[in-house]
């Protein structure tokens, strides 16, 4: 309940005062309220009503603290009704969480903090798993975040999905937004952590709003061609031993067909638009992988053309790390390996694993067990899945490395 | 919302204008505070005079210092200002995208804090 509700009614809050930080407040003291109340009375008739109640009488509160005047009462009286609407004639809350996200990703706010912004407040992530997903600290990911919720209170920023050409240009922060999400949630391939399962879950759920909310928008489609192909492949990762099994070893046809129709019709939509882009790109090499399930094969030439053109369109060093590893698979593991070295002055790549266990695979495969022993070493050292770092640790056994 | 427009450009340049250029500028300006006008949204504004004509003043210790000159030397300088009354971000930066002073030097939209 809370985690499906939560940036629902942040939304709700937020969009009638234009104060994000006040909303998340109010609403986690009745979030508080709840778990006292609740277990005693019992779930009240209409949670969530109920829920914003209580966060709208602390709003009330705190605006009389700050003696703002009239028109933050207007605003709480007119909430007022609507809550009573809702559990009256059972009027359904409004869903606002779009409107908050293309608040969150206004062009009055810095693009950098855009992304963060929206998982913050529509799937209620905290600072330190933003932070770990966008590879900063976390002290520096909070105050981005507050700075970011004072400007839109202070500028004005409104909660409206913007007319259609300005759509467009703040959709890329939208979209980067939902992929964080997914890509936190992907990253915990056992599911063990329920709170991650549903990042994934949430992730496809909003890409599939906004596709269906911009059905013309190729990117939209694009990324959610992106996330349901990954998603198809979320039982092949884990053996059953609960081992990881790397993509290139899993068996095709543990891959969930359903999804990987869907993507390949949405990719096939989206590419009769003839506007082509990161996340359609990305979806094209995941098109690429699955087609392994039909060919029994592997086109890495595509797919380190696919790359190519996506590191023509943006300076990540995840993409550059995967065309590496497609370019080895066409020319060879030094070829590969001299891409690889082509980042290593990226200070973000000192701390992340995979450009350390490519590294360590490539290095392998020409024979430089040494340096491959420490690059493996340094890869499990930063890996916190336990299944992948047995992985890493039974490749760097296998490779004639010294350990 | 109220928003206090801020139209910053090139003196210099302003001053060095043809008289057929600034008779232009000033019809384009006339019609943007007529159509602000009619939109119901001016509260106020008007045109600076050159900042080399502006005293800086400051009291330190109880000693009132007066400085000849403006606040801050900087090749754009504020020029003028509108004051809007809209209700939100969006409202107030599609006024100033029409402000003739975006086109020749730059607008700063800056909220009021509301008293």
């Amino acid at each position: 309940m809370a985690r499906r509700s939560y940036g629902k009614l942040i939304a709700f809050l937020a969009a009638r005062t234009g104060d994000v930080a006040g909303a998340e407040d109010a609403l986690s003291d009745a979030f508080a309220a709840a778990l006292v109340e609740w277990p005693a009375r019992g779930i009240p008739q209409v949670p969530e009503a109920w829920l914003l109640t209580v966060a709208r009488r602390r709003l009330i509160d705190a605006a009389r603290r700050r003696r703002t005047g009239d028109e933050a009462a207007a605003d709480l009286v007119l909430m007022a009704e609507e809550l009573e609407a809702a559990v009256i004639r059972e009027a359904p809350i409004p869903d606002e969480r779009l409107r908050l996200m293309f608040a969150c990703a206004h062009p009055a706010i810095d693009p950098g903090v855009r992304a963060p912004l929206i998982l913050q407040t529509i799937l209620g992530f905290d600072a330190a798993t933003i932070a770990s997903a966008f590879l900063v600290s976390p002290a520096t990911m909070s105050q981005r975040l507050v700075r970011a919720k004072n400007r839109i209170r202070q500028a004005g920023i409104p909660f409206r999905v913007p007319e259609r050409v300005a759509l467009r240009e703040r959709l890329d922060a939208v979209l980067e937004a939902i992929y964080a999400a997914f890509a936190e949630g992907w990253s915990d391939p056992a599911a063990t952590e329920i709170r991650r399962r549903n990042l994934a879950e949430e992730g496809i759920w909003l890409g599939r709003l906004v596709a269906s909310l911009l059905p013309e928008e190729p990117e939209a489609l694009g990324l959610l061609a992106l996330m349901l192909h990954a998603e198809a492949r979320r039982g092949a990762r884990r053996d059953a031993q609960g081992e990881y099994v790397p993509l290139s070893d899993q068996a095709a046809e543990l891959w969930d067909r359903q999804l990987i129709d869907e993507a390949e019709a949405l990719l096939f939509r989206a590419s009769a638009m003839g506007a082509i882009g990161r996340y359609q790109l990305e979806a094209a090499v995941q098109s690429a992988h699955a087609a392994r399930r039909l060919t029994g094969r592997t086109d890495w030439a595509s797919i380190a053309q696919i790359y190519d053109a996506l590191s023509a369109l943006t300076d990540s060093p995840v993409v550059a790390i995967n065309r590496a590893i497609a370019v080895a698979e066409t020319h060879g593991p030094d070829a590969g390996l001299a891409a690889l070295d082509a980042l290593a002055n990226d200070a973000r790549l000192a701390d992340y694993q995979p450009y350390w266990a490519a590294r360590a695979g490539l290095l392998a495969r020409t024979g430089r067990t040494d340096a491959a022993d420490s690059a493996y070493e340094r890869a499990i050292g930063l890996e916190s899945d336990p299944a992948v770092r047995r992985f890493l640790q039974r490749r760097r056994a296998t490779c004639g490395c010294r350990s | 919302m109220k928003y206090m427009l801020l139209i910053y450009s090139n003196e210099k340049q302003m001053l060095n204008a043809s008289k057929a250029d600034n008779e232009k500028m000033l019809a384009a300006y006339g019609a943007y505070a007529e159509a602000m006008k009619k939109a119901g949204v001016i509260a106020g504004g008007d045109r600076l005079k050159p900042s080399e004509s502006g005293t800086t003043v400051r009291v330190a210790n109880g000693k009132t210092q007066v400085l000849n000159g403006p606040y801050a030397e900087a090749r754009e300088q504020l020029g003028g200002f509108f004051m809007i009354d809209v209700p939100d971000l969006d409202a107030a930066l599609s006024w100033a995208a029409r402000c003739p002073g975006a086109s020749h030097g730059a607008v700063e939209v800056r909220p009021v804090w509301p008293m």
